[in-house]
């Protein structure tokens, strides 16, 4: 158990409603669910949802710490937002499902191999480096993820894919060597270093 | 008709040689038409894209689109922010909703934005606005159908209005469930919009589409299906990732499914383009990978007069 996730046991106990609401994003909402099902049965990646959010925000009210962060049901939310906008109550379901995945990342209990959480790891790694998505880095970096063997298989299956995208001008394969920069990307690096700072001071987080 | 000025945000999709450069091409084709200059924020970022709450989390993911509106103050100081990306959009607009109604995120937000000396000043009426919206809403239907010179008739088309230029804050006063703004463009542009088309605002499982291909391909599947079955025989959007994922992948779902999938993706700014009297090139059409045939013979042919 990594030691942010041990912190944050012993803070809250069994109170994982009030663990969520402080740490969160749009945590404080939960408890105004009112168990209808609407954000499940509109969910377009319902169906694999191991627990879909209503039974999500059921589990949080129950105390289900583990079941709930451990899982892999946050990272089928696409962010297509449907939930949000049938939600009777209007509660930001979307951004809490996002909240909950990045909580359980960030201490370090997220599923390892799920591929949504690796993707999203790969791309904010991308984007942040320049300040600009590096297409080509991120497309290639996915591909190869599983080590080299299957990167190569991966990258001869997305192929013709790629090479439609070169042709018709809308990739460039040059981009390994650059691209995706922004002239202030030392400006933005200091930014997220001290949003960081921050945001662990906020959320109980600092070391 | 007097020049219309805004702040561009065209985002990471739209730069040369990206995935939607093509989008670009037309828009800028579609603006020179209609007038709009459009001032790109200098030295832009990222809006970290619906996929960015994973690592980033809240604070570093509204301290990349601040950046963005502070740098457009600074620069642009007064205009609406304009983005063409739906992403963009809703990254750049979620972060601005946020800022006004939580002081301490935006006291939090300029300590950041310090550090790249920036700064911001919300008491400014500035908005963040989608490309469509400036079009429906700064012109208007009938301004929009005045210049059409190459009226794209007998094309049939599904407009696929797709999630996040429609999700959570839409365009005002269409719904949720059936936006009609596609099918309007559409219908000026003198195409044939397909009504009925029940997948209008289904997902196509976004960033997904890389992680989980299989759970993406089926809703792509279900996009593409649904225009066929209503007789379509173009799909228009709105959206770079919606236009990628349900051009770029036909084969592959064809190989899976039995399916014969073959069928031209568009942006409504190539079909405005191409009305307008663009040529090909002009208009984008070299950078669909299922080639817009019926888009391509209307721009060779001479303008109506």
């Amino acid at each position: 158990m990594s030691e942010l996730n041990k912190a944050m046991v012993n803070k809250y106990r069994n109170d994982f409603l009030k663990e969520v609401e402080a740490n969160v994003e749009e945590g404080d909402w939960v408890k105004m669910c009112m168990q209808c099902g609407v954000c499940s049965g509109s969910c377009p990646f319902g169906p694999y949802w191991e627990h879909p959010p209503q039974e999500i925000f059921m589990m949080i009210r129950a105390g289900k710490r583990d079941d709930v962060l451990k899982s892999e049901s946050m990272w089928m939310c696409t962010s297509c937002y449907n939930c949000i906008v049938r939600c009777p109550r209007e509660l930001p379901i979307t951004h809490i499902m996002h909240g909950l995945a990045n909580y359980a990342h960030r201490l370090g209990i997220a599923p390892k191999m799920n591929p949504t959480r690796r993707f999203a790891k790969l791309f904010w790694k991308n984007i942040t480096k320049g300040g600009r998505v590096n297409e080509l880095k991120l497309s290639i970096g996915l591909y190869f993820m599983d080590g080299f063997s299957n990167g190569i298989k991966k990258g001869l299956e997305m192929l013709p894919v790629g090479l439609g995208m070169v042709k018709t001008g809308r990739l460039n394969p040059f981009a390994l060597l650059g691209g995706g920069k922004c002239k202030g990307a030392g400006d933005i690096h200091k930014m997220l270093k001290k949003a960081q700072e921050i945001e662990n001071r906020r959320k109980g987080f600092a070391s | 008709m007097a020049k219309k000025e805004y702040s561009f945000y065209p985002g990471c999709s739209s730069e040369r040689k990206a995935s939607a450069s093509n989008y670009m091409v037309s828009v800028e084709s579609m603006c020179k038409t209609l007038d709009i200059k459009l001032n790109e924020i200098p030295d832009w970022n990222c809006c970290g894209a619906s996929i960015g709450y994973a690592e980033g989390g809240e604070l570093p993911r509204h301290a990349m689109n601040a950046r963005n509106i502070a740098l457009s103050e600074k620069h642009n100081p007064g205009q609406d922010i304009v983005a063409t990306c739906a992403a963009c959009w809703l990254g750049a607009k979620e972060t601005h909703e946020r800022l006004s109604a939580s002081e301490r995120l935006l006291a939090d937000t300029r300590e950041v934005l310090k550090e790249a000396g920036l700064d911001m000043d919300y008491k400014g009426q500035v908005e963040i606005r989608h490309m469509v919206e400036v079009l429906i809403e700064d012109f208007g239907y009938d301004q929009l159908a005045k210049p059409v010179v190459k009226p794209l008739e007998g094309i049939k088309i599904a407009g696929y209005v797709g999630c996040q230029t429609n999700r959570p804050f839409g365009v005002a006063g269409e719904s949720f469930e059936n936006p009609k703004y596609l099918d309007k463009l559409t219908e000026i542009m003198g195409a044939e919009p397909v009504e009925k088309y029940d997948q209008k605002v289904t997902c196509c499982g976004g960033a997904l589409a890389f992680s989980e291909p299989d759970k993406s391909q089926a809703q792509i599947k279900k996009i593409i299906e649904s225009a066929y079955d209503f007789g379509a025989e173009m799909i228009v959007t709105p959206c770079p990732v919606c236009q990628m994922n349900v051009e770029v992948y036909q084969d592959q779902i064809n190989k899976k499914y039995g399916t014969k999938f073959r069928i031209p993706v568009t942006y409504y700014s190539q079909l405005m383009a191409v009305a307008y009297g663009s040529n090909a090139k002009e208009a984008g059409l070299d950078g669909n990978i299922i080639r817009a045939a019926r888009l391509e013979e209307i721009a060779a042919k001479p303008a109506k007069k």
